[in-house]
């Protein structure tokens, strides 16, 4: 039996490396992210970035988990990593039990469709396309008919409260009601992980309590939440916070121990 | 992504920037106007010259014996100076070719030429006159429409009376009754006996300008100052009895004029089919020459095209970018963007179409050109259309599909 987060506070590497694993071994089905020496270098002009120098990091299922970090800290790596995006340079990344830092595109794409809910700072709906297209894209990815499609839609946008903006485009919403239309889009495929970078970054903080809220609410419900922030207070709704500093791990806390070093500061 | 959801989404596109998509596919449209307006013209032209012209000009089943062939494009010096070279032919000739013909083939000499005939109450008008026999009006199934045609024994006697078409009654009695009054052609007095049928025009070239006369009367004379014949058409009762006919009149007059095996012909004799063949060759040529230009202008719109997509692909690099972050594969974003090059250009080459149709309606309303549209044509405008936008897209649509989706996402 795998050892639990709850339990040890896993704040040495070797700690983590204890959870993650041997490399090449199959992680428990409990864990739904598993990343072992993850490292990703970019070549600026003959200069090489190492934005990840080797993270081993497990998230199990149900998790809400807020990964922290200043900027250059690798955070934005990991997370284009984890969502798929990118392909590693060396480590593994194991993703429902998948080995995905080998997949090609096509592969990657369909992993990113299937298993992956993307909400992004800026919300990145698409400006031409109404609340109900937009939300229906993953589907249209995903090759469901179109009667199919409407009807899981509309069921994505009741749970967000916005089944009566369907019709409505982007720029006929708020901000928040955007940032839900983009829940709403991330969840529709029912993806393992849903993704999130600096959700809140472009709300004021009223609206970013209410996206919090979805959030809680959701986590509650057993979505696996993953949120890259750089925000202290947004980070302490999740309920393990990561931080990574110069493309390692710096810390991996349960929510109390965060908040308490908040108050501590 | 399904085929008619990319199909709408282009769709969309185009209504949203109606200005920009309608100078994206000035190209194409102009392109396929004029591919389908040449197309339809030169179509227009070979039905007509298959169906009508060969028939009302030559006569179906029917051959002519002439000294030179009369369709013959391209002649050479050598070949001009060989035909000037040939013995006439005279009613002899005739004669003999016309007793060799299987019973049932009607012939008739027939002497043509444009001269200035005149009337008491008109000035002067050049008419097409016809020096034959009677069973000319048989062979050309001409109707009389009021009078009568001349008979044979009026050919024999060589009487001065002629047989006119609407136009030259129009002109030169305008509207007097022609009947029973005095043509002069070459000084010479006719009296009208008949008017024929209104028969229209060939490539504007009227056929009611006729003046037929028994070719035994002056006007061969002046037709044929040395009192040759021109030609003498002959009719067979069917194609069979028609090849018959010209091999006997060959055999005939080969013997008549001791021609050795192994020489040509001194003599022609022209089937409609010459004519044809004639026509065959001028719209091939056409059909080269008229879709060259279009071609270029396809090529131009092929090229517009892409230059837009390229400008489309840099403007929506974002939404390829969530597009593919939510899920879309290569294949996906590259046939988004191919169905959208080959819609924008289909549906210019559908207005071009249109365009074309309208535009060789006006040539043939406005000139004597007839138009008739090639199904085929429009087919091929739109396979080319499509086509045009695939090839235009391609290059477009894989800069698209290549992307990366954290740069495409991260582009503002």
């Amino acid at each position: 039996m795998s050892p639990q987060i709850e339990e040890v506070g896993l704040s040495t590497t070797a700690e983590r490396a204890a959870v993650v694993g041997a490399a090449g071994s199959t992680p428990d089905k409990d864990w739904v992210i598993v990343t072992r020496g993850l490292k990703r270098e970019y070549d600026m002009g003959g200069e090489i970035v190492r934005a990840l120098r080797g993270v081993d990091l497990a998230i199990r299922r149900n998790e809400y988990v807020a990964i922290m970090g200043p900027s250059g800290s690798g955070k934005s790596t990991f997370m284009n990593l984890v969502g798929c995006l990118d392909t590693p340079n060396a480590g593994e990344y194991w993703l429902s039990g998948q080995l995905v830092s080998t997949f090609k595109d096509d592969e990657l794409a369909r992993v990113r469709n299937k298993e992956i809910g993307f909400v992004f700072q800026t919300f990145n709906l698409l400006p031409r396309a109404s609340a109900l297209h937009n939300v229906e894209l993953p589907l249209v990815y995903a090759g469901i008919g179109s009667a199919e499609r409407k009807e899981r839609a509309m069921e994505a946008l009741t749970k967000v409260q916005l089944d009566n903006r369907a019709s409505h485009r982007p720029n006929e919403l708020s901000g928040g009601q955007r940032q839900r239309v983009a829940i709403a889009r991330a969840l529709v495929n029912r993806p393992a992980i849903l993704l999130a970078d600096e959700p809140t970054g472009n709300l004021d903080s009223t609206t970013s309590e209410e996206i919090m809220k979805v959030f809680e609410t959701l986590a509650n419900t057993g979505q696996t939440v993953i949120m890259v922030t750089h925000e202290p207070d947004i980070a302490q709704h999740a309920r393990r916070v990561v931080v990574l500093r110069d493309g390692l791990i710096a810390s991996d806390t349960k929510r109390e121990a965060f908040s308490a070093k908040l108050v501590g500061l | 992504m399904p085929f008619f959801e990319s199909v709408a989404l282009a769709l969309n596109t185009i209504r949203v920037q109606k200005l920009k998509s309608f100078f994206t596919l000035l190209g194409v449209m102009i392109g396929v106007m004029f591919l389908i307006a040449v197309v339809s013209i030169v179509q227009g032209m070979s039905n007509y010259v298959e169906n009508d012209f060969a028939a009302k000009i030559i006569g179906v089943n029917t051959f002519t014996f002439r000294r030179r062939p009369n369709f013959n494009p391209n002649t050479t010096d050598d070949q001009w100076r060989e035909f000037q070279r040939r013995p006439r032919v005279w009613a002899a000739d005739a004669e003999l070719v016309r007793s060799v013909q299987p019973a049932g083939n009607k012939s008739a000499i027939v002497n043509s030429n444009f001269i200035y005939a005149s009337s008491q109450v008109s000035r002067p008008r050049q008419v097409q006159a016809i020096a034959t026999e009677a069973v000319y009006f048989d062979i050309k199934k001409l109707v009389v429409e009021s009078g009568r045609a001349f008979t044979s024994q009026e050919v024999t006697s060589g009487a001065k009376v002629i047989v006119i078409g609407t136009d030259v009654a129009d002109h030169l009695f305008n509207g007097l009754d022609p009947l029973g009054r005095e043509v002069r052609i070459g000084g010479m007095p006719y009296t009208v006996i008949g008017v024929l049928e209104k028969q229209g025009s060939v490539f504007g070239f009227s056929l009611d300008r006729q003046a037929i006369v028994p070719w035994t009367t002056p006007v061969s004379r002046i037709i044929q100052p040395k009192g040759d014949l021109q030609s003498m058409i002959v009719q067979g009762s069917s194609r069979e009895e028609m090849e018959d006919g010209i091999e006997a009149a060959r055999e005939v007059m080969r013997g008549s004029r001791h021609l050795p095996p192994g020489k040509a012909d001194n003599f022609a004799l022209e089937t409609e089919d010459s004519a044809l063949e004639f026509f065959d060759g001028l719209k091939k040529q056409m059909i080269v020459f008229g879709t060259a230009l279009p071609a270029i202008g396809l090529v131009v719109g092929a090229m517009v095209i892409m230059n837009i997509m390229l400008v489309a692909v840099a403007e929506r690099t974002r939404e390829i970018g969530i597009r593919k972050a939510l899920g879309a594969r290569r294949s996906d974003i590259l046939s988004q963007f191919l169905i959208e090059a080959s819609t924008l250009s289909v549906m210019g080459a559908a207005i071009g179409i249109a365009l074309g149709l309208i535009a060789a309606k006006i040539v043939s309303m406005a000139t004597p050109l007839p138009a008739a549209v090639a199904p085929w044509s429009i087919g091929m405008a739109l396979v080319l259309g499509a086509g045009v936008g695939i090839v235009a897209g391609v290059y477009p649509a894989s800069r698209a599909a290549r992307l990366d989706p954290i740069a495409a996402l991260r582009q503002e």
